[in-house]
């Protein structure tokens, strides 16, 4: 081996720490560098740092509020809200897995298939996370589930609260609510901070319309969590705020009645105070299961609605179109009159059929009806003697009286499912199909048929308008006690109790706009429409009401599906001997008592055949019910001004 | 210019303890009790198995720093190869009998404790060199033939070490022999010829690496590129050093380690951990710890007479330096993951073990400083 020399050792000595000093300097250059790198993240990016560790170490969980509640006229709950019995189970709390669900089966019905399924999804989850087992129990499998709690590991009895109806009368003007869609967070503004797992909004009706404000405010639990997002402890509680209640201008028992009547019917009907434009009863039929909604619905449930040609789903009162029929015959003589091109007892002699450039319009009346005069004509709702007064008139005078009484334009606003409607004009025509008016056209629209398209609620408003002596009125379905148009008048029929009130007064108290050039026009229509529903001959006469307190004045209507043919003319045949798919929708409006009008109806019963023998019994009914009411209702109404 | 041996071998143990430098062992040992608060930390404010085990660790190897410091640096230099020999000997006992952990063998089962000879070539290869280094005459040493057995024992254990696999220790013992070589006086041409060939090899080392290590690296280079994935670790330990701030979160305070977020918080980001309680005068506080730590083996090395002592007190000091600076900068963000303790503070038997024998060695360069080795 080699023996180094001092002299060696020396050199070597040298060279060692000349190159230790290079590697010295190196190191406190590399030092300072960690210390810049320090300073760098503890110092000046301290604040960034700061507020990702705590985005670590804190999360929220959202709680979903509490949904307002939706009442009648009488305070009753239409929309209301039940503690919801959940149980939970949260799987790291169980030492035996299948042996509690063995358990479990026995206390309550869970099938093999939904066991299965649940063990499928605790191994999909961390252990923590609790799973749902049952949603919606009733009472009595929530109190077993509480007795046997100490023998059931890891199981949870959990109470919330969810939506719930107390019947189905009044599902389509309420809505439903349901789950949260991926869709609705994308469109409603207004979910973007209340995505709440588990929460429901609303989806259609009233619940759709108010869902902003009748949803709540929601709360939240913030937690510390570790790294695999297992709870520790509970920093914060807000619990959030219960929405808005909503009071409604309906009455329960009205909407109860109706639904009853409509039963296994396709109808619609609308119910409305003629002064304030409150809304007491709107149905539509079939109707189905809110509540059925709330938890998810059922496939075979869903199907069976969205296959049902009578289609439950929809509202059909508001958003229902049909050609208003005769009823429109109502209109067409005011705008006749209005626009001075006939008078009252101006005649035509209808010979159950006219011919126009070669075309035959016919009567509904085959052997016609002899001489009609404007009383006669909506008596008797004489198709020949509406020809010759909208041949006169022309569609465009017809159509913008039709508009000043809402027909064409939506009634409520913010209801996201009411349509419009159409009231045809050349203009409209010109822009919508592209072609010119043709005259023959002008005769249809005069009858209602056609292009004419309308919605019951539209009907109803157009009805009432007409009953207030021609007052425009702004119906609502929402009572704001602030706004309350009743107040002067309840005032006055507490200190006037005998007083008899005519219509001049109660206008200037409500404060009304005309829609009328000579009222006189009005109160020659509704005498025409008295004597149609009272006289000997009226196309709803046998369904009067000869109690001067229930007496209404009204106009049937039937809109047609389908065109007659001449052989079907000739043999006479009748609507009810047609299929349902193709018998005329039969329409009726009237407004009531007679002498001292307070409220209007418009019924619609799809494919019924003719007005006079389907829509004017239910409407004859309703309009019972809803006078016998009329009292209560002005009673809660005068509690309710004194109370404000 | 010598001293008379006779006064050197003459002295009492009294004497021997009297010239200790002080300043370092106090040094490691506030260094040591820190380290015990920060496992005490990680363990959730409680004494759990980690800060047991390392409060024992500690004791026991300090203590083993005092004997091995009072044996005679005549006897580490006679030793030295056949220290190597053991170690070596050891690394070749895990190739076969070692115990496998999350996909590397590391570890020998020795019953007392479970052994990572990798951790003693840390040191043991230092030993070799600075041996070999310091017989080796000045004008032999860049010759070709004196290069082959510095690298046969410089290659042959990081071959061991690199397939157990652990890359991280195979490039710190690497790091602790280059340096010996380099601080000896080989020329920088070789340096430079080796540093060529491995930058031609690395495509080759490449494709021997395990997935999850190229991930690390490419994760280094950008570690947003998957945050929950292996990303992960250097972003929460970047967020918990942050969040720190100036003066830390407080002791037993630190959230992102006592959630969880932190990983490996007990061996690898002991530092994060502390950083994270104590903030920047904490951090900053250790960073001066361990530079006089550095700086005070240094100067032994200075005081030194011997070659021997001065290569190893200059390298193993280096050495110490890259250990911890690998690792700093590993937690700050700075370099990818690779496994790597940091001396003292980290959790780990055999680290421990190796930095007290390797430090016991410098303390024992400087009582007996004057003596010639040969």
């Amino acid at each position: 081996m080699l023996s180094p020399g001092t002299g060696n050792r020396v050199t070597k000595s040298k060279l060692i720490s000349r190159r230790m000093f290079l590697l010295t300097a190196a190191k406190t250059v590399v030092m300072f560098g960690i210390v810049g790198r320090l300073i760098s993240l503890q110092i000046n990016q301290t604040t960034k740092y700061k507020t990702l560790s705590d985005k670590n170490r804190f999360r929220e969980w959202k709680l979903a509020p509490e949904r307002g509640i939706i009442r009648d006229f009488f305070d009753q709950e239409l929309a209301s809200n039940e503690p919801l019995y959940q149980v939970h189970l949260v799987p790291e709390n169980t030492k035996n897995l299948n042996q509690l669900f063995v358990r479990l089966k026995g206390i309550l019905k869970i099938t093999d298939q939904k066991v299965s399924y649940l063990k499928r999804l605790i191994k999909k989850q961390k252990p923590w996370e609790p799973i749902v087992i049952s949603d919606n129990l009733n009472w009595s499998e929530f109190s077993k589930i509480n007795l046997f709690l100490h023998e059931l590991d890891g199981v949870e009895p959990i109470v919330s609260v969810a939506r719930t109806y107390p019947d189905n009368s009044s599902a389509h003007i309420l809505g439903y609510v349901s789950q949260i869609s991926a869709k609705d967070l994308r469109t409603k503004k207004y979910l973007k901070d209340l995505s709440v797992p588990g929460m429901t909004i609303g989806k259609t009706g009233l619940e759709r319309k108010l869902d902003e404000k009748i949803i709540g405010k929601v709360g939240f639990q913030r937690y510390e969590v570790n790294a695999s997002g297992k709870r520790i402890k509970e920093i914060q509680i807000d619990k959030g705020q219960a929405g808005t209640s909503f009071k409604t201008t309906l009455d329960y028992e009205v909407q109860k009645y109706t639904n009853e009547l409509l039963k296994d019917k396709a109808a619609a009907v609308c119910v409305m105070d003629i002064y304030n434009g409150d809304i007491v009863s709107l149905v539509s039929a079939p109707t189905f299961e809110p509540n059925a909604f709330v938890h998810g619905l059922d496939k075979k449930y869903w199907n069976s609605l969205i296959r049902d040609g009578k289609k439950p789903l929809t509202n059909k009162a508001m958003s229902g179109l049909y050609p208003p029929g005769s009823t429109i015959k109502t209109l067409v003589a005011l705008s006749a009159l209005e626009n001075e091109i006939i008078k009252p007892q101006d005649t035509f002699r209808c010979k159950g059929k006219i011919e126009l450039h070669g075309e035959k319009f016919h009567c509904w009346e085959k052997k016609g009806h002899g001489i009609v005069n404007l009383r006669k004509g909506i008596q008797r709702s004489c198709d020949v003697y509406f020809y010759e007064i909208s041949r006169k008139l022309g569609v465009d005078r017809l159509s913008e009286t039709a508009k000043k009484f809402g027909l064409g334009k939506p009634v409520l606003s913010d209801f996201a499912e009411e349509r419009s409607g159409v009231v045809p004009n050349t203009k409209w025509k010109k822009k919508f199909i592209g072609q010119n008016w043709y005259i023959g056209e002008t005769l249809h629209s005069g009858i209602g048929q056609g292009y004419f398209q309308s919605t019951p609620i539209q009907l109803c408003l157009m009805t009432a308008q007409l009953a207030n002596g021609g007052y425009k009125i702004k119906p609502r379905i929402i009572f704001d006690e602030e706004k309350n148009d009743l107040k002067d008048y309840s005032d006055f029929i507490l200190k006037n109790p005998n007083e008899t009130i005519d219509t001049d007064m109660l206008i200037k108290r409500f404060n009304l706009n005309p829609l009328f050039e000579n009222q006189k026009n009005i109160n020659i229509v509704k005498d025409a429409m008295y004597s149609s529903s009272n006289e000997p001959g009226g196309t709803s006469y046998r369904h009067r009401m000869e109690n001067p307190k229930f007496t209404f004045a009204g106009k049937t209507g039937s809109s047609q599906i389908k065109r007659f043919t001449e052989a079907q003319r000739e043999a006479e045949v009748k609507q009810k001997d047609l299929s349902y798919k193709d018998r005329d929708h039969a329409l009726f409006i009237a407004f009531a008592p007679y002498k001292n009008p307070k409220y209007a109806i418009s019924v619609v019963v799809e494919h019924g055949g003719s007005g006079g023998s389907e829509a004017a019994p239910i409407a004859q009914k309703v309009i019972k019910k809803v006078l016998e009411r009329d009292s209560l209702r002005q009673k809660a109404s005068f509690s309710r001004v004194e109370s404000i | 210019m010598l001293q008379p041996r006779s006064i050197q071998s003459s002295m009492g143990l009294k004497d021997k303890i009297f010239s200790m430098d002080y300043v370092l062992v106090i040094s490691i040992f506030i260094l040591g009790i820190i380290s015990m608060f920060a496992m005490y930390s990680t363990d959730g404010g409680e004494f759990k198995y980690h800060t047991n085990s390392h409060i024992l660790r500690f004791f026991v190897f300090f203590v083993c720093f005092f004997v091995v410091s009072l044996i005679k640096i005549r006897f580490w230099h006679d030793q030295s190869y056949l220290i190597y020999i053991l170690f070596f000997l050891l690394l070749l006992g895990v190739k076969y009998f070692g115990l496998t952990s999350s996909g590397s063998k590391r570890w020998l089962d020795l019953y007392v404790m479970n052994l990572q000879p990798s951790e003693l070539m840390k040191v043991g290869l230092i030993l070799f060199l600075a041996k070999y280094y310091h017989r080796l005459p000045v004008d032999s040493m860049n010759s070709i033939r004196y290069l082959v057995i510095p690298l046969v024992a410089l290659v042959a254990p990081l071959l061991l070490v690199a397939t157990q696999p652990d890359l991280g220790t195979t490039i710190l013992i690497a790091a602790g022999g280059i340096v010996v070589a380099w601080l000896a006086g080989v020329k920088v041409k070789f340096f430079a010829i080796s540093g060529l060939i491995l930058i031609t090899l690395l495509p080759v080392a490449v494709s021997f690496l395990k997935p999850y290590q190229k991930s690390r690296i490419l994760t280094f280079l950008n570690p947003e590129r998957d945050p929950l994935g292996a990303g992960y670790q250097i972003i929460q330990s970047k967020i918990a050093i942050g969040s720190g701030g100036l003066f830390g979160k407080g002791f037993l305070n630190g959230s992102q380690s006592y959630l969880d977020y932190l990983p490996e918080k007990h061996t690898d980001f002991i530092f994060t951990l502390f950083s994270e309680e104590f903030g920047f005068s904490g951090s900053l506080s250790i960073l001066i710890l361990y530079s006089i730590i550095i700086s005070r083996i240094i100067k032994i090395g200075n005081q030194t007479r011997s070659n021997f002592g001065k290569l190893y007190c200059y390298s193993f000091a280096t050495a110490f330096f890259i250990y911890v600076v690998v690792n700093m900068m590993m937690v700050l963000g700075l370099l990818p993951i690779v496994g790597s303790p940091l001396p003292i503070m980290s959790y780990g038997g055999s680290s421990m073990m190796a930095i007290m024998f390797g430090l016991g060695i410098v303390m024992s360069c400087k009582i007996y400083k004057d003596i010639p080795v040969n």
